[in-house]
């Protein structure tokens, strides 16, 4: 850091969470709330490397069964079928629509492992005080967010699908369990990317020019 | 010279926002971040387009998606079909799930908006509930995914088009709507100039808050 960056926490400012206002707040003092909305005033979002953390490993282990349960049962008059959500995309791409198994491929097996592994990077890179390419891990940060939603396409695909082929002896489908895995894999990184602050990236910067004057 | 200090709520750095000609808007210029933003009339184009919104969320709701037929037989869904079909199933919780996000969430946060909007516009200030309708109408569009759903239902199609006729139903058309006229009020809304009249939680904070140094940029604009 060549400029002194002047930052609201080392000023004693606090921005509340909840309207945007900005407040003195005693670092010391006990609990302090917004004069404007009455919410909880803090500097950074409570235990933000832990709570992420806490929730990669969570969605990390739902990832698994997420991909190897079958999230589908297809019953045909020729027999019933388990499929896997990677099945679903190669079902998709033998049928001829690969424009199609490509959105759905990125969006429930890419989407949900880069997720983690962005999480894990920008929390690696926070503990570590890294100080270089701040600007480009908040970039990263906002495509986390913004995508997140995206995963869940595969779970209204299975939903429609079950909702519509439900003409029994001929065929229909129902969900399995892999789905309750998948979407859990959904909600968890979507709460991981809330629960991380990416205020945190800057403040190394902070304490470093702190130490050497 | 008001002190419009603002602090980037994506890196925390403390800067002055200068006074904003219509439709301008200002950026972080460490990060990048939209600190700030003057769109003239906006809440009213929100309002008009959540009006939109609700009656269209209706129909979108109340009419078949689609349908298939196969056999001689006939199978429709609307949007709750999809969520009560999971259910039925047995897979209540990525029925509960499915139901926040293609239905739960969007009522709300359209019903919320409208509230939020309406109330606002009492003069010379808003009550405090507004402030807490504003959280809950920020909590309901994070979990709002109709286009999500709208695209999921397409793939759902694509598959079943091999098995079976498919017909689009009235509901598709204006489900398809809907999520213009979210995305719309997405882009319209603006919460900031909302909290600025919105009363303060004790009475006479305005006094205290001025004598705290509590700097809001928005009534400093004024």
């Amino acid at each position: 850091m060549t400029a002194r960056e002047p930052m609201a926490m080392p000023s004693g400012l606090a921005l509340c969470k909840h309207c945007g206002l900005l407040s003195k707040l005693m670092p010391t003092h006990e609990t302090s709330y917004c004069l404007r909305c009455g919410n909880e005033l803090s500097f950074r979002r409570h235990e933000a490397i832990q709570r992420t953390w806490a929730l990669i490993v969570a969605a990390a282990i739902c990832y698994i069964p997420a991909n190897i349960l079958p999230v589908m049962t297809s019953i045909t008059m020729t027999g019933a079928e388990d499929d896997t959500i990677l099945d679903g995309v190669v079902m998709l791409y033998a049928t001829g629509s690969w424009p199609l198994a490509l959105i759905v491929l990125i969006a429930s097996v890419m989407i949900p492992m880069s997720k983690l592994f962005a999480l894990a990077y920008l929390l690696v890179t926070v503990q570590r005080g890294s100080l270089k390419s701040n600007r480009e891990r908040v970039q990263l940060y906002r495509i986390v967010e913004f995508i997140g939603r995206w995963s869940m396409l595969d779970v209204f695909v299975i939903s429609f699908t079950v909702a519509l082929v439900q003409m029994k002896p001929l065929m229909a489908a129902q969900p399995q369990m892999g789905i309750v895995f998948f979407a859990a894999v959904v909600v968890l990184t979507i709460f991981a990317a809330q629960s991380f602050d990416p205020r945190l990236i800057w403040d190394s910067a902070n304490s470093m020019e702190n130490r050497n004057e | 010279m008001p002190d419009n200090l603002v602090a980037c709520p994506d890196c925390d750095l403390l800067q002055h926002v200068p006074l904003l000609p219509p439709r301008g808007k200002a950026l972080c210029c460490r990060c990048g971040k939209v600190l700030a933003t003057n769109k003239p009339g906006a809440n009213e184009r929100t309002l008009a387009l959540a009006i939109g919104a609700a009656i269209v969320f209706v129909i979108a709701n109340a009419f078949p998606l689609m349908g298939i037929s196969a056999a001689g037989r006939e199978v429709d869904t609307t949007i709750i079909g999809g969520a009560w079909a999971m259910w039925q199933e047995g897979n209540q919780l990525t029925a509960a799930l499915v139901g926040l996000c293609a239905v739960v969430a969007p009522a709300g946060y359209i019903m919320i908006t409208m509230v939020v909007l309406v109330a606002a516009r009492r003069y010379p200030s808003a009550p405090g509930w507004v402030g807490e309708l504003l959280h809950w109408a920020e909590l309901a569009q994070e979990w709002a995914m109709a286009e999500v759903m709208m695209l999921g239902i397409l793939v759902a199609l694509i598959k079943i088009a091999d098995l079976a006729t498919v017909v689009i139903g009235l509901g598709m058309f204006a489900a398809g709507t809907l999520i213009a006229l979210l995305a719309a009020m997405a882009i319209n809304f603006d919460p900031e100039e909302i909290w600025t009249h919105v009363q303060w939680t004790d009475d006479g904070a305005r006094l205290l808050a001025n004598s705290t140094q509590t700097i809001d940029y928005r009534e400093a604009k004024k």
